[in-house]
């Protein structure tokens, strides 16, 4: 038997499920209730340049509120011993397994106008803040859902780099500032891009976050797509539309910052 | 030194203290004996027996474990044999099928989940014209938790594929076996850690999956965290609390298991290597990695 020939259902299963809803996507997004081509779904957008530029903007905050955090806690982390590392990088992952919607609902509660954070604050004498349903709120959510995902790659990356090549560094002459910009954040920056990759892409593209944190008076793409597929206006022309431009905007983003991250070894994940 | 050391520690234990806090804020609600999400009023386990007098709770439990087992189980299957052959092709035609393979993982799970009920739709419309009957449901929940599960064992299963010594099967053969037991008695126990942690991950993520499932389930089902949606946008109410610290408490008994099966293997190998010097390990190191993060990719949204 051959043994390509095994291959054979998940490649019918790939374009089926894969590639076919892909092309429909196209479809769809290029034609009218009707059935015939327009470019209409393209232009009705205009209206909703803001919800765009509002979904990109909470969700460059939110992957770079996650690399700033992210990346020292990855190197921090490194530095310990192999005990430490593995126990860790367990409780990193831990909150991951749990569902989001409910990580996302446990901050509701903290964050309400009569919640625990607030309760704190009273409790300390500060003034209390009004936080949940702001766009704070939903970075806030993201942040929170979507740390790991910046600290994983970025750890097992930093984790990986030779010790010896940051010794030979200091042997000639290189202070651990100098280390730091010429060895490691160089070797560590295929880590960094797939981490921002895999903060920013669920971060740009939630409904949940800014339904639950962000109480409907934040509106973003994700909130968008999902209206007119499940919601009042079903509208899947337009919805497919919405989501092909993102998908778009997403890839020019992502293929910018990998050109822009070239020149070591290429990016290793992902 | 030391002050430096203790600087690092101190921000680790803030970031952990965020990591934890509304984990532990749902855990101990769960026991409140009043609705409020900010008051304790005294400990109660009534929100657990309600939890389980709750129809709808029950049977979106009942749902999620039957898709998520049946959906593992068939990816496990379907994965493996297309690794198989995967490995088994030249570097081209493998490249272009691992990434169209990949286009679940990288894409946002909304596109996923929009761009499979677009299929359903249109094919469903296709099918009842026909007089077929078909409607979104517990079918089409399965035939999209395999869609991004297969990838997950793909990607799980290959690098064990290219450890593994290509003369063994043959020399199986020429011992007389046939394929099959070639396959069952020679390649699967090689293969077997990464078949397990594929199926192992697929299961997890079908567990957790809320935005495909959200597109693809049409109205008559739903899985638990459909359920948990629904509840967080109609009344307030600490049955999600209760059902937080379920899930919680499933996750680490899950985490463990793994994590004490992983330890275990890697010690297994590492007597292996002993055994056999100079077999190289980088790649495989590499791919492990990549299923690491990409463990996440899916899972946020």
């Amino acid at each position: 038997m051959n043994k390509k020939g095994l291959s054979t259902p998940y490649v019918i299963w790939m374009a089926i499920f894969v590639v076919a809803p892909l092309i429909l996507v196209v479809v769809y997004a290029f034609t009218s209730k009707s059935g015939g081509f327009t470019f209409e779904n393209f232009s009705g957008m205009l209206q909703y340049a803001g919800i765009f530029s509002n979904s990109f903007l909470l969700a460059i905050i939110a992957t770079a509120i996650c690399l700033a955090i992210g990346y020292p806690l990855s190197y921090f982390l490194a530095k310990e011993s192999a005990t430490i590392r593995k126990v860790a990088m367990i409780f990193i992952m831990l909150p991951m397994w749990m569902n989001f919607l409910l990580r996302t609902y446990a901050w509701m509660s903290i964050l309400e106008d009569t919640g625990l954070f607030n309760r704190l604050l009273a409790l300390l004498g500060l003034p209390t803040l009004h936080i949940i349903n702001t766009n704070a709120a939903v970075v806030i959510g993201m942040v929170y859902n979507f740390l790991p995902f910046m600290i994983l790659p970025i750890f097992s990356v930093i984790e990986k780099i030779d010790r010896s090549v940051i010794e030979a560094a200091q042997d000639l002459g290189a202070n651990s500032v100098m280390v730091f910009k010429r060895v490691i954040f160089p070797l560590s920056l295929p880590g960094v891009l797939s981490g921002i990759t895999m903060v920013f892409i669920p971060a740009v593209s939630t409904f949940v976050i800014s339904k639950l944190l962000g109480g409907g008076m934040t509106w973003l793409l994700g909130d968008l797509i999902e209206n007119q597929f499940l919601g009042n206006v079903y509208n899947p022309h337009l919805g497919s539309a919405i989501s092909l431009v993102m998908m778009i905007i997403v890839m020019i983003c992502m293929a910018v910052m990998n050109r822009f991250g070239e020149g070591e070894e290429g990016a290793v994940v992902l | 030194m030391k002050k430096n050391r203790f600087g690092s520690r101190l921000f680790m234990t803030l970031i952990g203290i965020f990591l934890y806090a509304p984990i532990a804020v749902l855990i101990i609600f769960s026991f409140n004996a009043s609705k409020s999400r900010s008051v304790w009023a005294g400990f109660t386990l009534d929100w657990y027996t309600q939890l389980f007098q709750n129809e709808r709770i029950l049977s979106a439990i009942t749902t999620t474990f039957l898709v998520s087992i049946l959906s593992a189980l068939i990816a496990t299957v379907v994965g493996t044999a297309a690794a198989m052959g995967f490995s088994a092709m030249k570097r081209r035609p493998r490249g272009l099928f691992l990434s169209i393979n990949n286009i679940p993982l990288i894409n946002a799970d909304i596109i996923t989940g929009v761009s499979l009920m677009l299929l359903f739709v249109f094919f469903g419309g296709a099918l009842t014209a026909l007089g077929f009957r078909f409607r979104l449901g517990f079918g089409t929940l399965l035939m999209a938790h395999i869609t991004f599960n297969v990838p997950y064992v793909i990607l799980s299963v290959m690098p064990k594929l290219r450890q593994l010594d290509p003369n063994l099967m043959e020399a199986a053969l020429d011992l007389g076996a046939t394929p099959w037991q070639s396959f069952w008695k020679v390649v699967l126990p090689e293969i077997w850690p990464g078949v397990f942690n594929g199926m192992l991950i697929a299961f997890t993520m079908s567990i957790d999956d809320f935005v495909i499932s959200y597109f693809t389930a049409g109205s008559g089902v739903s899985t638990l965290a459909m359920e948990i949606y629904a509840m967080t946008r109609k009344r307030i109410s600490p049955e999600i609390n209760a059902v937080s610290t379920l899930m919680f408490l499933f996750v680490l008994i899950l985490l463990i298991i793994i994590n004490v099966r992983q330890i275990r293997q890697e010690r297994q190998e590492r007597n292996r290597r002993q055994q056999i010097k100079g077999s190289e390990m980088p790649v495989d190191e590499i791919v492990s990695n990549e299923i690491i993060s990409l463990l996440g990719e899916s899972e946020g949204e």
